[in-house]
């Protein structure tokens, strides 16, 4: 907006003024046709309505916005005043953030009892945790080897679909279903990785966007097998090593000498998440220590070089693909077990976005940042749930505004794993995550 | 044969529209080496602003239909650029020079947002449009056998498609906005310090693709007379494979790769299932990705060290 400001600028605050205003009225234009007047369907066909009021408030908003940030933050005098964390705080902080995951998973471990904890918290970290899983598990393929997945929701529906059809058609337990599942999973993402392995960056993301779509379409349109849209129900809620969650004499509670309670299963299903996130977590970070894992970081940063050091890419990309997958898989077999009921719409492009959206604004290479957001984002979601469509509106800009604010995400350092004398977090942007 | 004529007919209007969107792409991938995940989107912002104009024009009486459209186009374009400039300056400007992961997560931020947006304004409803345009430009005489039609619709529409297309063509190879937009996409910081103003440019260039978007809007909005928020996702992306299909950068090979998509979705919804329409479109994107990294009429990208 800088080419607006006035030649002779006669005030800061005049010039405020005069951009608030011009910003203003590129609002009106963009806002009085859509929201001014509104479509509606009348006798005879449609007809406007016209909703003034509504085009007057968003004109409002913007102008008096811009008007508090030109005031404020976006002064011309303010300069660049890139506020550096003193030295000591930032060592505080960094004592602070070894505590923050050991504290975090201890708090997760003891969420169900902690006395104020309803069914509903426990719901909610369910969902939470899951997406937590899903972002780890694809922090994998885009994180650590850079390869850029937006049809990850695909493995996830694998997982699902393998779990509710084999125990609908086998009688097999969850137990056996879930490494099935995992296996499944990957085997897709070597198919799907394999004909990608040529393509980079913003191709090899169109790519997996459509065999996203693919899956997903096949899976809407074969009814004998998926059931087409009206999905899969009755999928068997898992048991505890053989005990079930009912409240017959051989059910958990009775044997246990418990009083039964539907919410033992709840607590069942909050573990096994949780145990199954920090199985995500735990080989991750393993993984990055093993020689595969260097080779996907060496991937992500330069594949010409990794090449001509004799690193076999082919590999090195389908073993990150098949990973991600597994994991997707995972919890996909744990979606379908949780929900007893799946169908082609929980595994739409919205699904893919919003984990990858977890995964970048966390901070790509951070697996305590893609936790937080997690937590943020669903959590988030989740609070304003009366609020339907705006949360949405809300989502779409706020992922819009933490990338303009912070593109390397949330948690924006990180910590290579191999060091030359002493370890030390380094920049988000010295390193080439999501690259290609 | 008269049915696959017929097909043939059908597949051509539709690959225009395809053709118009993919354009936008192809320019802005061209320039900025972005995926404009929000174009689609745009695409169906143009055709409800056309719808509203439209609605607009009938409340004030102006019933000459040719007018009214010619009226409808211009101010639809006109409003769905704001639209594109509003975009590139919020959601990607201020991530120019970032790492390539951010404006495509701001894009896809950007989609959802005008989708809701949409959704929000102007309800979730379908949108049905009474025919604007009727009767058949062309009939074949069928003895009792299949019929073939050209309807006045698909006429306008892909006359529409050629004239913006020659304007627009003429735009980019003959003025010197269109100048500076391919020196900026060959080398922009070369064409920075050779005093090419490349930000205005790059906002130029949302502008335009915006404005072809609007008319691709207000064609679908003719052919298939409704309009809702969720259109432009699955065009976005048919128009994308169109784009990438025709190779991507080259403005030629998008119009193409829109024809080709446009005929191959009809095709096969012709002779196969309807059903499965999207997955030949999108199996043809990947297989052309696969043995044809550049596509049809593209410069290979070359990888340097």
């Amino acid at each position: 907006m800088a080419d607006h400001a006035p030649a002779h600028p006669s005030s800061p605050f005049m010039a405020a003024l005069r951009n608030a205003f011009i910003t203003a009225l590129i609002a009106l234009g963009l806002a009085a046709p859509m929201m001014g007047l509104v479509t509606v369907q009348g006798p005879n066909g449609l007809r406007l309505e016209p909703h003034w009021e509504r085009v007057a408030i968003a004109v409002g908003l913007v102008f008096l916005g811009r008007l508090a940030l030109n005031l404020t933050i976006w002064r011309p005098d303010a300069g660049r005043t890139r506020t550096q964390i003193p030295p000591r705080v930032e060592a505080t902080l960094a004592r602070l953030g070894r505590w923050f995951a050991p504290v975090a998973v201890a708090l997760a471990v003891a969420l169900p009892f902690l006395p104020g904890v309803e069914r509903y918290t426990v719901d909610l970290a369910i969902l939470v945790l899951t997406y937590v899983m899903l972002g780890w598990g694809l922090n994998i393929v885009v994180g650590l080897a850079g390869l850029l997945d937006l049809g990850y929701v695909a493995f996830y529906a694998v997982g699902a679909y393998s779990y509710a059809l084999l125990a609908q058609h086998f009688g097999l337990s969850f137990w056996v279903c879930l490494p099935l599942a995992g296996i499944l999973a990957a085997f897709w993402g070597v198919l799907l990785g394999f004909p990608v392995l040529r393509l980079r960056g913003d191709y090899l993301a169109i790519v997996t966007l459509a065999f996203g779509e693919i899956i997903r379409i096949v899976l809407l349109n074969w009814y004998w097998f998926t059931g087409g849209p009206n999905g899969i129900g009755g999928i068997p809620r898992p048991s505890f090593f053989g005990l079930d969650f009912t409240p017959g004499p051989d059910g958990f509670a009775a044997t246990f000498g418990l009083k039964f309670s539907p919410l033992h299963r709840i607590i069942f299903l909050y573990y096994l998440i949780l145990a199954l996130a920090l199985i995500t977590n735990f080989v991750t970070i393993r993984l990055r220590r093993l020689p595969i894992g260097r080779a996907w970081e060496a991937l992500r940063e330069d594949e010409i070089a990794c090449r001509s050091l004799g690193v076999n890419t082919v590999n090195t990309k389908l073993t990150a693909f098949a990973l991600g997958a597994m994991f997707a898989g995972f919890a996909g077999s744990f979606f379908a077990t949780r929900q007893g009921f799946i169908s082609p719409e929980s595994f739409v492009f919205m699904e893919s976005a919003m984990i990858l959206a977890i995964v970048v604004l966390g901070g790509m290479g951070s697996q305590i940042g893609v936790a937080i957001a997690a937590v943020a984002m669903i959590g988030g979601f989740e609070l304003f749930r009366e609020f339907k469509d705006y949360r949405m509106i809300v989502f779409g800009a706020v992922m819009v505004g933490i990338m303009v604010w912070r593109p390397r995400g949330l948690v924006s350092s990180r910590t290579p794993s191999v060091f030359l004398k002493e370890k030390k977090a380094i920049a988000g942007s010295l390193v080439q995550e999501g690259h290609g | 044969m008269e049915y696959f004529a017929q097909q043939l007919i059908n597949g051509v209007t539709l690959g225009s529209i395809y053709g118009l969107i993919a354009i936008g792409y192809t320019m802005v991938y061209g320039i900025v080496g972005m995926i404009n995940f929000a174009h689609g989107d745009i695409f169906m912002v143009g055709a409800f602003l056309a719808l509203i104009v439209y609605l607009a024009l009938a409340a004030l009486g102006v019933a000459f239909a040719p007018l009214a459209l010619l009226i409808v186009l211009v101010v639809a374009m006109a409003l769905t650029a704001l639209y594109g400039w509003t975009v590139e300056r919020i959601a990607y400007r201020p991530l120019r020079g970032s790492f390539r992961l951010a404006p495509l997560i701001s894009a896809i931020g950007m989609a959802i947002f005008l989708q809701n947006y949409v959704q929000v304004a102007q309800g979730a409803r379908v949108k049905p449009l009474p025919p604007v345009v009727r009767g058949y430009f062309w009939q074949s005489e069928g003895g009792g056998g299949f019929v073939v039609n050209i309807s006045n619709v698909q006429v306008i529409i892909v006359l529409t498609t050629i004239v913006s297309m020659i304007a627009f063509w003429l735009i980019v190879t003959r003025t010197s906005f269109g100048r500076a937009q391919r020196a900026c996409e060959q080398d922009s910081k070369m064409a920075a310090l050779l005093g090419v103003d490349v930000d205005r440019t790059i906002s130029l260039t949302f502008v335009m693709g915006a404005a072809l978007a609007s008319v691709a809007g207000l064609m679908y909005l003719l052919y298939y007379g409704v309009a809702d928020f969720y259109i432009g996702f699955v065009a976005g992306i048919k128009a994308f494979t169109a784009a990438v299909l025709g190779g991507i950068g080259s403005l030629p090979g998008a119009m193409l790769g829109g024809l080709l998509i446009g005929l191959i979705e009809t095709l096969w919804s012709a002779y196969f299932s309807v059903e499965y329409k999207d997955v030949a479109a999108f199996s043809i994107l990947v297989i052309v990705l696969i043995f044809l990294p550049s596509g049809l009429l593209g410069r290979p990208e070359v990888e340097k060290v």
